[in-house]
C-alpha cells in the first residue's frame, strides 16, 4: 500500500485549514471548508482499498473474490450527506449576509467581540 | 421490551417529520402540543431504558443482527445508566425548551418545533450508540439541527455571525473525529466500540493509535468548547434563540465530554493505561485552563446570555477535571455535576428569558434596577446562581464534591483552590447580575462597549404579565437542581454505574457475548465530607465577595494594575468574532494536545 493517499489526505487538510484562515470571502471559505472534508473521503477510500481487488459487488464476480473495503465506501458516503447539509445551510448563511448585510467579507460582519 | 431503546430516537424523528409536512395545514398551537407530547414522551421512554438498565447492560441489535464470534456486523445501541440517565436529562431539559418556546418564540413555523425534535433524537442516540460511527453520525445530525436553530433569527447579524462561527469551527471538529475514525478502522476493521476494545487490548499503544486517539479526543474537545477551541461558543450561545440555549448549555458541550469518556473505556483504556497519569494531567490542565478563562470572560460581559454562555464554558472546564482523574468517582462527581448544575443554568436562560420578553433587554446595565417589580424572578434567578455557586445541598454541590475528593485521592488536592475560586467567579458574576438587576444595586454604567443588545433581537419585550408556561418550567427546574443533591441513593448508584462504565471488558462481554455485565460491588461510596462543606462555604462566600466588589468596589477596582487590565482587554479581544480567527486557534490547539498526547503516551 502506497503512502500517496495519506500524504494527499493530509495535504488536503492543511491547504484547506490555511484557506479558510486566510480567507476574505465567505463563499471561498465555504468551499475551502469542503476541501477539508474531501480529505476525509480520500483517507476513508484508501484505508479500504486493496491493489488489484474488485468493486464490492457480488452480482457477476464469485463469492470469494478479493474486493476492496465496502464498509468505508458507505461511511464516505454517509460523510458526502452531511457535508452536503452543511454547505448547503453556510452558503444560505453566505446569502443572507449579502442580501442584508452588503457583504460578503468575515472582516466586515464584525458583531460579536469580546 | 425488544423495540423501547429505537422508540426513543424513532419517535421524535417520525414526529418532526410529521410536523415539517403538516405545517400547510395545521396550526401553531398544534405543532407546541405535539412537539411537548412527544418530548415528554420520550423523556418517559428513556426513564423506563434508565430503570431497567440499572440492573444490567441492555444491548438492542438494529434489525436482529447480532454478533457472530465476537464480530459485530450490525450496529447497536448499549444503554447503561450513565447514558440512560443523560438521555432522560436531555428530555427533560428539551421538554422545558419547548414549553419557553411556547410563548417566547413568536412568529414561528413547524420547522422551529420539528428541528427542535431532530436535536432531541440526535442526542438520545447519541449517548446510547454502541458504534463509534454511528456516534459520529448523531452528532453531525445534532450539529446540524443545533445550527438550524441557531441561525433561525439569521436576518440579524449577530446570530447570522454566530452560526457562521458555530458552523465552521464544529465541523472542521467533525473532520478531525472523522479522520480518527478512519485511521482506527483501518488497524481494527471494527467499528462497533467493545470490539474495537478488544482488537486494541492485547497492544501495547503504538504511534497510529496514538493519532487516532489524539484526533478523537481533539475533536470531540472542539465541541466541548475546550480551550483554545472554545471561540466558537460564546458566540452561538449569545445569538441563538433562548429556548435552545436551555439545551446547549445543558447538554452540547457535555455531549463532546461524555463521548470522550466513553471512548476511552470501551476503546483506549487498555493500550493507553499505562500511561493514565499523564494523559491525567493533560486533561487537568485542559479543564482547569477552561474553567479558569470561562470565569474570567463570564466576569467580563455585561451581555446576560454571553454571561451564562461563558459560564457554561468554566463548568465545562470543571467537568472535565473530574473526568480527567480517570476513575470511577471522578466520573461519577462529574456525571452528577453536569446534572445539578445543567438543571441550574437552564433556570437561569429561562429567567433571562422572562426578563426578554417583559422588559426587552438583555443588557444588565440596561436592566439596571428596573426589575425590581419581578420578585420572584429575582428570587428564583437568585437562588438558581447560588447553586451554580455550589449551595448545599444542591445537586452541583454534591457533584462538585465528589469531583474534589476524587482529585484528592489521586493527589490532585490541589486542585481544590482552583475548583473554589472557578465557583466564587463564577457565582459571583451571576450574583452580580442578580443584585444590579433586580435590587439596582451598583452604580448604574455606562453602556459597556461592544455588542451589548446583539443577540436575539428585541421582538419582544411587551408582556406585562410572566406567562405561566415561562414561570412554572423555572421553577420546576430550580426544584429539580435542588431535589437532586438530596435523592438518597444517588451518589452509591451513580458510583456503581461509573464502574460500569468503567469496566472495558465487562461492557466487551455484554455487547459481543451477551454476557450480563451485572452490578459491581461499590465500597468505600460517601456523600460529601465535611472538608467539602467547607470548601462549598469558602465558594459561595468568594461568589458574595466578588459579587459585592463588582458592585460596590468601583473605586477599588479603578486601581487595577494598568498592565493586568491590559491582559484582560487583551484576552477579551481576542474573542475577535471571525471565523477565520478561531480556525487558526483550531489548527494551534489541535497541534498543542497532539505534540502533548505524543509526548506523554508515546
Amino acid at each position: 500500500m502506497s503512502f500517496l493517499p495519506f500524504a494527499v489526505a493530509a495535504w488536503l487538510f492543511l491547504v484547506g485549514l490555511y484557506g479558510i484562515v486566510t480567507s476574505r470571502h465567505l463563499v471561498h471559505m465555504i468551499i475551502c471548508l469542503g476541501v477539508v472534508q474531501s480529505s476525509t473521503y480520500v483517507l476513508l477510500l484508501a484505508v479500504g482499498y486493496r491493489s488489484h481487488a474488485k468493486a464490492p459487488i457480488f452480482a457477476d464476480i464469485p463469492v470469494g473474490t478479493q474486493v476492496v473495503d465496502p464498509v468505508v465506501q458507505a461511511l464516505t458516503l454517509t460523510d458526502v450527506v452531511v457535508e452536503a447539509t452543511v454547505t448547503a445551510l453556510l452558503l444560505a448563511l453566505a446569502v443572507q449576509a449579502r442580501k442584508r448585510f452588503g457583504t460578503v467579507d468575515p472582516d466586515e460582519l464584525g458583531a460579536l467581540r469580546g | 421490551m425488544s423495540t423501547l431503546p429505537a422508540l426513543v430516537v424513532a419517535v421524535p424523528l417520525l414526529a418532526a417529520a410529521l410536523l415539517a409536512g403538516t405545517e400547510p395545514v395545521a396550526r401553531r398551537a398544534f405543532a407546541d402540543l405535539l412537539s411537548v407530547a412527544v418530548a415528554v414522551a420520550t423523556t418517559v421512554l428513556c426513564a423506563i431504558l434508565l430503570s431497567r438498565s440499572a440492573g444490567h447492560e441492555i444491548i438492542h441489535w438494529f434489525a436482529g443482527w447480532r454478533p457472530h464470534g465476537g464480530v459485530a456486523l450490525g450496529i447497536s445501541f448499549a444503554i447503561d445508566p450513565i447514558g440512560a440517565g443523560l438521555a432522560t436529562f436531555i428530555g427533560v431539559l428539551t421538554t422545558a425548551a419547548l414549553l419557553f418556546s411556547w410563548r417566547h418564540m413568536q412568529a414561528i413555523g413547524h420547522a422551529f418545533h420539528a428541528l427542535m425534535l431532530v436535536f432531541l433524537a440526535a442526542m438520545v442516540g447519541f449517548v446510547l450508540s454502541g458504534d463509534l460511527f454511528n456516534m459520529f453520525v448523531f452528532f453531525e445530525l445534532m450539529f446540524v439541527a443545533a445550527l438550524t436553530l441557531t441561525a433561525y433569527r439569521s436576518d440579524e447579524r449577530a446570530p447570522l455571525e454566530g452560526s457562521l462561527n458555530f458552523a465552521i469551527t464544529n465541523a472542521i471538529g467533525g473532520f478531525i473525529v472523522l479522520t480518527g475514525i478512519a485511521l482506527l478502522y483501518g488497524r481494527t476493521g471494527a467499528l462497533n466500540l467493545a470490539q474495537l476494545g478488544q482488537a486494541l487490548a492485547g497492544h501495547r499503544s503504538d504511534s497510529l493509535v496514538i493519532a487516532a486517539f489524539a484526533l478523537l479526543a481533539v475533536g470531540f474537545l472542539v465541541k466541548a468548547a475546550v480551550v483554545p477551541f472554545h471561540f466558537w461558543l460564546a458566540d452561538a450561545y449569545a445569538t441563538a434563540p433562548t429556548p435552545v440555549c436551555i439545551l446547549f448549555a445543558g447538554a452540547l458541550s457535555e455531549l463532546g465530554l461524555y463521548a470522550i469518556a466513553r471512548i476511552y473505556w470501551t476503546v483506549f483504556s487498555g493500550p493507553l493505561s499505562a500511561h493514565a497519569s499523564e494523559l491525567r494531567a493533560v486533561l487537568v490542565a485542559a479543564g482547569l485552563a477552561t474553567a479558569l478563562l470561562g470565569a474570567g470572560m463570564a466576569l467580563a460581559q455585561h451581555h446576560l446570555k454571553r454571561l451564562l454562555a461563558f459560564a457554561t464554558m468554566s463548568y465545562v472546564g470543571l467537568f472535565l477535571v473530574g473526568l480527567a482523574m480517570l476513575s470511577p468517582d471522578g466520573l461519577a462527581g462529574s456525571a452528577i455535576y453536569v446534572l445539578g448544575d445543567g438543571l441550574a443554568k437552564a433556570c437561569l436562560f429561562i429567567c433571562v428569558g422572562i426578563l426578554q420578553l417583559r422588559l426587552g433587554h438583555v443588557n444588565e446595565f440596561k436592566l439596571h434596577g428596573r426589575c425590581g417589580h419581578l420578585v420572584w424572578t429575582g428570587v428564583v434567578f437568585t437562588l438558581a446562581a447560588l447553586v451554580v455557586a455550589g449551595l448545599p445541598p444542591a445537586g452541583a454541590f454534591l457533584g462538585k464534591s465528589g469531583v474534589e475528593d476524587a482529585a484528592a485521592k489521586l493527589s490532585y488536592g490541589w486542585v481544590v483552590p482552583f475548583v473554589i475560586a472557578v465557583s466564587a467567579l463564577t457565582g459571583g458574576a451571576l450574583l452580580r447580575v442578580a443584585g444590579r438587576v433586580f435590587l439596582g444595586w451598583g452604580r448604574p454604567g455606562r453602556s459597556a462597549r461592544g455588542q451589548d443588545e446583539s443577540g436575539e433581537p428585541a421582538s419582544v419585550g411587551t408582556e406585562d404579565r410572566t406567562p405561566a408556561v415561562l414561570f412554572v418550567p423555572a421553577v420546576a427546574l430550580l426544584a429539580a437542581a435542588i431535589a437532586l443533591g438530596v435523592i438518597p441513593g444517588l451518589v452509591h448508584s451513580t458510583h456503581a454505574a461509573a464502574t460500569r462504565f468503567v469496566d472495558r471488558a465487562g461492557y466487551a462481554a455484554a455487547v459481543l457475548h451477551g454476557e450480563p455485565l451485572s452490578n459491581p460491588a461499590v465500597q468505600g461510596t460517601h456523600g460529601p465530607s465535611a472538608a467539602d462543606w467547607i470548601y462549598a462555604f469558602v465558594g459561595l462566600a468568594g461568589a458574595l465577595a466578588v459579587a459585592g466588589m463588582a458592585l460596590f468596589g468601583r473605586d477599588m477596582l479603578r486601581r487595577v494594575p494598568a498592565r493586568v487590565d491590559a491582559v484582560l482587554t487583551g484576552v477579551r479581544e481576542l474573542h475577535s468574532g471571525h471565523p477565520g480567527d478561531y480556525v487558526a486557534w483550531l489548527t494551534f490547539g489541535a497541534a498543542v494536545f497532539g505534540g502533548a498526547f505524543a509526548v506523554v503516551l508515546g
